[in-house]
């Protein structure tokens, strides 16, 4: 594949790693924020690649991982309701509720489908006008634009039928809550190329400036992800903290402007609840008063009432802030494992949890 | 707090664990016998000192109709690979047609007749048959089920219990094409490409290899699940590891590209026409060779080999140089968010 694959280079990579372990001479911890980011370093291997120096840690940017119990608990009860279709991004089916997911709500006859893309939501409510089409809206800056989208074309087309159940969350309030947090240990950050591919990077950089934390925007490729650790531990290692921008083909400072203008012509930003983090102030976004009528907790007015209570024994809170590692859970592949997933890092193929166990069970289990 | 194994999900049916589940905990526990046990492609029985292989397997494919083919293609094609990867020679199958009220009977005919034309390439009678017709709404248009039996020469012996640390893994060709055929045009996903499913008879091809070697360890037609719920099986089952070279694994550009897009892994997407073989290492390279001379084995390769590591795993050795634990999927294959 033509410009995937000169990033997949096996020489350039091992230059790459080989650039790494020149210049490091101490510890490091670092944190790659996307869960994308996660998915590839595990998957290929790169973190076995690095210098023992270097610790990595996985952040909270996996939409499906950091989506509140009590959403999860409020889609399955709209899923489960005869006049409804239910669409969702493919790895949120599987993502445990208090006591069942979509695919058991599937199972029991409820109308739940995968789309790859919002728009293909609304396109099924223009098909199904005796249905209420529901779109669960999970994720980052980077699903926003889509779903914001959507959300205009269904008021543009004056579509009653048509609805988000909003869980959006945002990227920068989820660092600041990182580095805020006593127990932080994170000195840099890969911050997520396609976040701000959208968003641009100008809003890392005070952050940056404020808690003296490099950061390099990067991009998902394995060359990309060993560059952007690279110039990441070149700044720790000069002692510079500063916000530079690794996934050029991709990001620039503005980001995405007409993105960004579709995303605020929907949606306002607004305190938002973490799994396992709790809630963050001004951490996503909410549908503005205008979209009412799109707004799957403004149309099912019963699910309010819903208040869901997290598993005490599943730290993804502390996993998700990059405190302990997975497999430092006492219930890792043991209660907790891709089949029977406790919290949502196991449940998605870019959780935390998931990612260690599918692709590194033997080497944990070895030492 | 997963309650969800109480009640039948579609999961059980991908191939993955908790297909694996289903038959470990409901299935096996009721019929258990020498035949069945071993939980191979095909049960082999000795029937008057004839070795009979005998297979069944139901096929519910939406849409029924592909690009490269339809569910009567893969209907026969399947369970004369089940036969095939046994070692067996297929010579008769059934047919079992479950018809939804309403199908057009024009649709049927096309079905009918991939069948009569997969049945004449593969060399096999379709002998015995039966129909049933369910209310509209209560089928998918079609679902056929076929059985199959066939001969198994003496001299072959293809059993996990025969798979040793050394051995070559081979596979016949470009791996992932039927179930991204299938998932392109599957709906709600808009997306254009040419890549056709890989359905295809492997039997003229397991004969060619036998005609080289009849020193063949273990086969296994890697359908649904893919390369990796049939290399866990093996590893599993033999209490052997496997390492997998990814650079040596040939996957199609344009599944490469389509698993890109979809956020799915080549690796447990389903296929139609391949098979997977473990021989004797000084053996390999003779076998390959013949595979190269029939068309369904002319992008044939070693992928990789059996180690007394890592026992019951199968381990990747990924392009860049790291290595990574292949699973086995937990339910279905699901797309990536973002």
């Amino acid at each position: 594949m033509k410009y995937i694959d000169e990033y997949r280079d096996a020489d350039l990579i091992k230059k790459q790693v080989q650039k790494i372990h020149e210049i490091t001479t101490q510890k490091w911890a670092i944190m790659e924020v996307c869960g994308g980011q996660t998915h590839t370093i595990v998957k290929t291997g790169i973190d076995e690649l690095l210098p023992e120096k270097i610790t990595l840690i996985h952040g909270p940017g996996c939409p499906v991982c950091v989506t509140p119990l009590e959403m999860i608990d409020k889609a399955l009860a709209i899923a489960s309701r005869p006049d409804v279709i239910f669409t969702s991004f493919g790895d949120m089916l599987r993502v445990p509720g208090s006591e069942k997911d979509l695919f058991s709500v599937k199972a029991d006859g409820g109308n739940v489908r995968i789309v790859y893309s919002p728009l293909d939501a609304v396109k099924l409510a223009q098909k199904n006008p005796d249905k209420k089409v529901v779109f669960f809206a999970v994720g980052f800056e980077t699903t926003a634009p889509a779903n914001a989208m959507a959300v205009w074309q269904a008021k543009k087309l004056g579509l009653k039928n048509f609805s988000i159940l909003v869980s959006h969350v945002l990227v920068p309030p989820a660092m600041e809550a990182v580095l805020d947090s006593p127990f932080n240990i994170v000195q840099g950050f890969i911050a997520a190329g396609h976040v701000c591919a959208v968003m641009g990077y100008g809003e890392y950089e005070p952050m940056a400036e404020k808690y003296k934390v490099p950061m390099v925007v990067t991009g998902f490729e394995p060359l990309d992800l060993l560059q952007g650790i690279y110039m990441l531990i070149r700044q720790l290692e000069e002692g510079r903290y500063e916000v530079e921008n690794q996934y050029t083909r991709a990001v620039t400072r503005e980001g995405n402007i007409p993105a960004k203008e579709t995303i605020f012509k929907v949606f306002d930003i607004g305190d938002r609840s973490w799994r396992g983090i709790g809630v963050v102030p001004n951490s996503g976004y909410r549908l503005k008063e205008e979209f009412a009528g799109h707004d799957a907790e403004k149309v099912f007015t019963d699910i309010s009432s819903i208040n869901s209570k997290e598993s005490e024994l599943c730290i993804s809170g502390l996993i998700l802030q990059g405190v302990k590692k997975p497999h430092e859970c006492p219930a890792f592949g043991k209660e907790c494992t891709p089949m029977t997933p406790l919290g949502a890092t196991m449940v998605s193929s870019e959780g935390a949890c998931a990612a260690y166990y599918n692709y590194g069970r033997y080497r944990t289990s070895t030492g | 707090m997963n309650k969800t194994s109480k009640k039948i999900i579609l999961g059980h049916g991908s191939g993955g664990k908790l297909s694996a589940e289903l038959i470990e905990q409901m299935f096996l526990p009721a019929f258990t016998n020498e035949f069945l046990s071993p939980l191979g492609d095909q049960a082999v029985m000795n029937i008057n000192g004839t070795r009979v292989a005998f297979t069944t397997d139901s096929y519910v494919v939406n849409p029924i109709f592909f690009p490269g083919g339809s569910i009567g293609d893969v209907a026969v094609n399947g369970t004369v690979n089940d036969l095939a990867v046994g070692g067996a020679r297929p010579l008769y199958i059934s047919a079992g047609m479950i018809l939804e009220e309403g199908m057009p009977y024009e649709e049927l005919e096309r079905v009918v007749n991939d069948m009569k034309n997969a049945c004449t390439r593969a060399g096999v009678l379709l002998v015995t048959g039966d129909t049933k017709v369910v209310e509209k709404g209560k089928g998918d248009k079609i679902f056929i089920n076929t059985s199959g039996i066939g001969i198994i020469e003496n001299g072959v012996e293809i059993s996990y219990q025969r798979v040793q640390a050394g051995d070559k893994l081979i596979v016949n060709g470009p791996i992932g094409e039927h179930g991204i055929a299938i998932m392109s045009i599957r709906e709600g996903l808009e997306f254009e490409t040419e890549i056709t499913s890989d359905t295809a008879p492997l039997n003229s091809l397991v004969q060619d290899m036998l005609q080289v070697s009849k020193n063949i360890h273990w086969m296994r037609d890697p359908t649904r699940g893919g390369l990796s719920s049939s290399l866990n099986e093996l590893a599993k089952a033999s209490n052997k590891g496997i390492v997998l070279h990814e650079s040596e694994i040939p996957v199609p550009e344009s599944v490469k590209a389509a698993c890109e897009i979809l956020g799915l892994d080549p690796l447990y997407v389903a296929n139609e026409g391949k098979l997977l073989a473990v021989v004797p290492s000084g053996e390999a390279n003779g076998i390959v060779d013949a595979m190269h001379k029939n068309p369904l084995g002319k992008d044939a390769k070693i992928i990789g080999e059996v180690v007394d590591e890592h026992h019951g795993y199968v381990l990747l050795k990924t392009s860049i140089g790291g290595k990574r634990v292949v699973d086995m999927l937990a339910g279905e294959q699901l797309p990536r968010i973002c």
